[in-house]
């Protein structure tokens, strides 16, 4: 066997192990991100989730302003810690829309009567049909979305307000 | 009497430990009645990664969002649609960490070619250990 | 006292060993004689870790919640035998059951290993210890399992039911002692390596261990198949989930081994195949535990994550794998390879079998790691599952299959009988298999339909090699063969019948409502609820009907407490054409209940077939080892048939 080839498991060894070691160092992350920042959002027409506000559909996203769409639960727990910050984000004029998935018009009503009310649209989602069509994996989610209609960033788990200012800005450069 | 406590007490634990506040969807947990187009939603279910637990296909995953992904793909199975296409739309949306199958993107073209890639390197490095012609 | 016993013989273990490698270096540096020395230091290290395990294990048995580790994992409410199974069912204690195999491993060595050159011995002990170095290290400085807790609690933070199973208490040890097992293979390669002593000699010392652990490592790969299969309530068995994976390449690189010692033990050829496929071997056994421990990979059997452990572990991987693949390159020039081999002989077909099994662990190993270097280069998330390894590993499994009803028929050096006519009857068979199967079951897939066929036709051709002669004058070894073989084909038989027959019942059903699952009628009688010893749980009575047979099954459904889990018992009956599973689900709001009902024909044939195949290891382990004890200088040509 030639010397050449005797060294090919030490190249092999060294490709592993620099592969494992980066692993350690940068560790699998959970959260699956969506793929359609930067795209149209799908063509979707929820139902209201609660009598007292319209449902949302994808034609409303379109052509008044960019806005934040909060997909959430009243059953879920992180949306009940990040309901102050989606109020912050109200009274600064930020538009808000959300999705409520899997959940019944008297529970969101409550959360929202306890929690305070920062949406302006609430669309019914009671199979996560269009929270799968937005590629998003759980709850709360945050996408902001242009006045065209596209999506340009998603926010994976509960906002915290240090993410006010990033947001603030961020719907600033779109208008 | 007592067993209906019995009986409500641990429904009520099980009601502690469910997420949202809906019950799964309908076709969450059944097959649909065509037996021949139940089996292509339920090998396309075992391809399709769990999200929330990620160790699992959504067919074994007890996660709500993967009851929705069954209900949805039978549905959409029931109402005529390739199993391709649907795998096609669920990576357009959450990209190819979703399908256990490796897509034919080029970063999975070294998979496909590697069988044949190895056999043909280990048949080159013992070339010389076979005498392929000669002897009686 | 006991945890402090405990931790000083770990000590002076660890102390020993490195007196040990140092004994090593004195005898190849300057030609002292230190074997007896040696073996007395092995024994003795060897002893004093059995102490450690041993004051470890006493330690959870008497549930001293004074000792970190018992406290963090066990529970006065456990059953005994599971505060027991508690010592290894954690990273500490079972890091130091690694360790603890690796020294007795080392020890028996040291005493029985008497058919090898001797610096040969000394310098595979040497590298024995030296691996034993630097687990003592991690243990004693990373992860000590004797630590205590000061206060001592009242009581422990319960372990997780589901490891409350025999299958489970035992799953581990019986793979490490394969994994580490595979040690041995290792440092009497590279103690060859560095002796320059490879040789036929050297593949008959080998043979034994590698044997072992290999037998080791098929049952514990059987078992814990078998009990994923029927306490995760999913009606699979392998989902070439990582660390599965982790447990299979090894055996891989183990089964690749042993046909490999054969040829060099029969021929004195392919040396430097035979020392790479030994130090491969145990590398994977160190690359699985530190897939499992270091929580890189996404995986539902992922256990005790912490990246800092998995670093220790991987600079001791990169130390040992590496030193032993430069030791491989330095002296891999000494490794001269005698004439090629015929083309019709077994030495070739050895050769065929060997580059088939390392191809399979190459795909195997790819597929596992290749969405960790997709990521690490492009930043990409791939996922890489069962459809990829059952498309690829599949046909090379069912080409290698046939191939093993081949081998075995061969002559050694040349084969100038034709070897085709003794397989007239086998392929006849298989070809009236795959006929039977076209005919009966039109809409089979294609490898489910081969793999019938394959298995028909290897269990007829492994039996070959006993007809035409005195079934009770063969050797031992010999009957081995032909049983590990069979048994493959009867795990494939099993494969393919789950694959293609298994029929499955999703529904939700109300009580008195009935449903169909392959043959069966069940009826769903009633849904109750039932308590265990630390657990409430529903039950759900279902009888089935199949022809004039009547029986009864009851899946429950665990709630515990502490941790809040539940878990699915699923209610299995076995027949001898199959079983019927039931799974119980949640209730649904329209009344009814979640049931999964599966028929699955034959299925058992897998698990049998695994038993299969470790047994014949085992006859022929024992023919091997007995053999030796009634001659003093075994002649090698009249062991090969």
């Amino acid at each position: 066997m030639s010397r050449g080839l005797r060294l090919i498991p030490i190249l092999l060894l060294v490709w592993l192990v620099g592969g494992l070691a980066w692993r350690l160092v940068k560790p699998p992350s959970p959260a699956v991100p969506s793929q359609l920042v930067e795209r149209a959002v799908p063509s979707f027409d929820l139902s209201p989730a609660v009598p007292t506000k319209p449902g949302l559909k994808s034609a409303d996203l379109r052509g008044s302003g960019p806005r934040l769409i909060n997909i959430f639960g009243s059953w879920c727990v992180p949306c009940a810690a990040e309901a102050p910050v989606l109020n912050e984000l109200k009274k600064r004029g930020v538009v808000i829309d959300a999705i409520a998935v899997r959940d019944t018009p008297d529970a969101i009503t409550a959360f929202l009567d306890r929690y305070g009310d920062p949406y302006g649209r609430i669309g019914n989602d009671p199979r996560s049909n269009v929270q799968i069509d937005l590629g998003s994996s759980g709850v709360p989610e945050t996408f902001v979305v242009d006045g065209q209609g596209i999506v340009r960033r998603q926010y994976i788990g509960p906002l915290s307000q240090s993410n006010i200012p990033g947001v603030m800005q961020q719907l600033a450069e779109l208008r | 009497m007592r067993r209906t406590i019995a009986l409500a007490l641990v429904l009520a634990a099980t009601a502690a430990l469910a997420d949202s506040n809906l019950p799964p969807a309908y076709w969450a947990n059944r097959q649909l009645p065509d037996a021949r187009q139940e089996a292509k939603a339920e090998a396309l279910m075992n391809e399709l990664r769990c999200l929330v637990c990620q160790g699992q296909s959504i067919a074994d995953s007890d996660a709500e969002l993967a009851g929705d992904m069954r209900d949805l793909v039978r549905r959409r199975i029931a109402a005529g649609e390739k199993p391709s296409v649907i795998r096609t739309w669920l990576i357009e949306r959450y990209g190819s960490w979703i399908s256990y199958k490796p897509t034919t993107e080029a970063a999975a073209w070294p998979l496909w070619l590697a069988p044949l890639a190895f056999l043909l390197l280990g048949a080159w490095l013992i070339r010389r250990r076979i005498k392929l012609k000669g002897g009686a | 006292m006991i945890a402090e016993a405990g931790f000083a013989a770990l000590w002076l273990a660890a102390a020993l060993a490195a007196y040990q490698f140092l004994l090593m270096i004195l005898a190849l540096r300057s030609d002292v004689d230190v074997a007896r020395p040696m073996r007395g230091v092995a024994v003795v290290q060897g002893g004093m870790t059995l102490i450690a395990f041993g004051m470890l294990m006493l330690a959870f048995a008497r549930s001293d919640m004074s000792v970190a580790l018992v406290f963090e994992n066990s529970n006065s409410a456990k059953p005994f035998i599971y505060k027991v199974a508690g010592t290894w069912g954690n990273h500490e204690g079972s890091m130091l059951l690694w360790v603890t195999i690796l020294a007795i491993a080392g020890a028996f060595l040291a005493l029985f290993g008497r058919r090898l050159g001797e610096r040969t011995l000394i310098a595979g002990l040497g590298s024995q210890s030296l691996l034993a170095l630097g687990f003592y290290a991690f243990l004693l400085i990373a992860s000590n399992p004797f630590a205590r807790l000061f206060p001592s609690p009242a009581d422990g933070q319960g372990l997780n039911p589901l490891l409350q199973d025999p299958g489970l208490a035992f799953h581990p040890p019986t793979l490490y002692l394969g994994y580490v097992g595979l040690s041995v293979a290792f440092s009497l390669a590279v103690g060859a390596l560095l002796t320059g002593e490879v040789d036929s000699r050297l593949a008959r010392a080998m043979r034994p261990w590698v044997l072992g652990a290999w037998i080791l490592l098929t049952l514990g790969i059987t078992a814990g198949s078998y009990w994923a299969y029927y306490e995760l309530g999913w009606g699979g068995y392998w989902f070439w989930d990582p660390v599965e994976n982790a447990s299979l390449m090894p055996w891989l690189a183990a089964t690749a081994l042993l046909h490999s010692i054969n040829v060099l033990a029969a021929r004195g050829a392919l040396k430097a195949w035979t020392m790479m496929l030994a130090v491969i071997a145990f590398s994977m056994s160190m690359v699985g535990t530190f897939l499992v421990r270091s929580g890189i990979l996404t995986s539902v059997h992922a256990f005790a994550i912490d990246p800092e452990r998995g670093t220790f572990l991987l600079v001791l991987l990169a130390l040992y794998v590496g030193a032993a693949f430069i030791l491989f390159a330095i002296r891999g020039a000494t490794l001269k390879e005698g004439a090629p081999f015929e083309l019709v002989s077994r030495e070739s077909g050895l050769v065929i079998n060997n580059l088939i099994l390392s191809v399979v662990l190459a795909i195997v190993f790819l597929g596992t790691l290749y969405p960790l270097f997709v990521e690490a280069l492009s930043g990409e998330k791939l996922s890489v599952g069962a459809p990829y390894f059952n498309a690829v590993a599949g046909p090379f499994g069912l080409v290698l299959a046939v191939l093993v009803g081949v081998g075995p028929l061969l002559s050694w050096r040349r084969e100038r009988r034709p070897v085709l006519g003794q397989l007239k009857v086998p392929a006849l068979l298989g070809v009236t298999a795959l006929a039977v199967t076209i005919i009966l079951a039109p809409e089979l897939a294609i490898l489910p339909r081969l793999g019938l066929a394959v298995a028909a036709f290897l269990a007829t051709a492994s039996i070959l090699p006993l007809v035409g002669r005195n079934p009770l004058r063969a050797p031992l070894a010999t009957w081995g063969m032909v049983i590990a073989h069979a048994g493959i084909a009867v795990a494939l038989a099993g494969i393919a019948a789950n694959a293609g027959f298994t029929s499955e019942r999703l529904t939700v059903a109300k009580v008195g409502e009935t449903l169909t699952v392959g043959p069966w009628t069940v009826l769903l009688q009633n849904v109750t609820p039932t308590a265990g010893k630390n657990y409430s749980a529903l039950e759900a009575e279902l009888r089935a009907a199949r022809g004039a047979d009547v029986i009864s099954l009851t899946p429950q459904t665990h709630y515990y407490s502490d941790p809040q889990t539940e878990t699915n018992e699923s209610s299995i009956r076995t027949f001898w054409n199959g079983q019927l599973y039931t799974v119980l689900g949640k209730p649904d709001p329209s009344g009814g209940w979640q049931l999964r009902l599966w028929w699955k024909p034959f299925v058992t044939l897998i698990w049998a077939g695994g038993a299969l195949i470790a047994l014949g290891g085992a006859l022929a382990l024992f023919g091997r080892l007995w053999r030796l004890r009634r001659r003093k200088e075994p002649d090698w040509r009249a062991r090969y048939i």
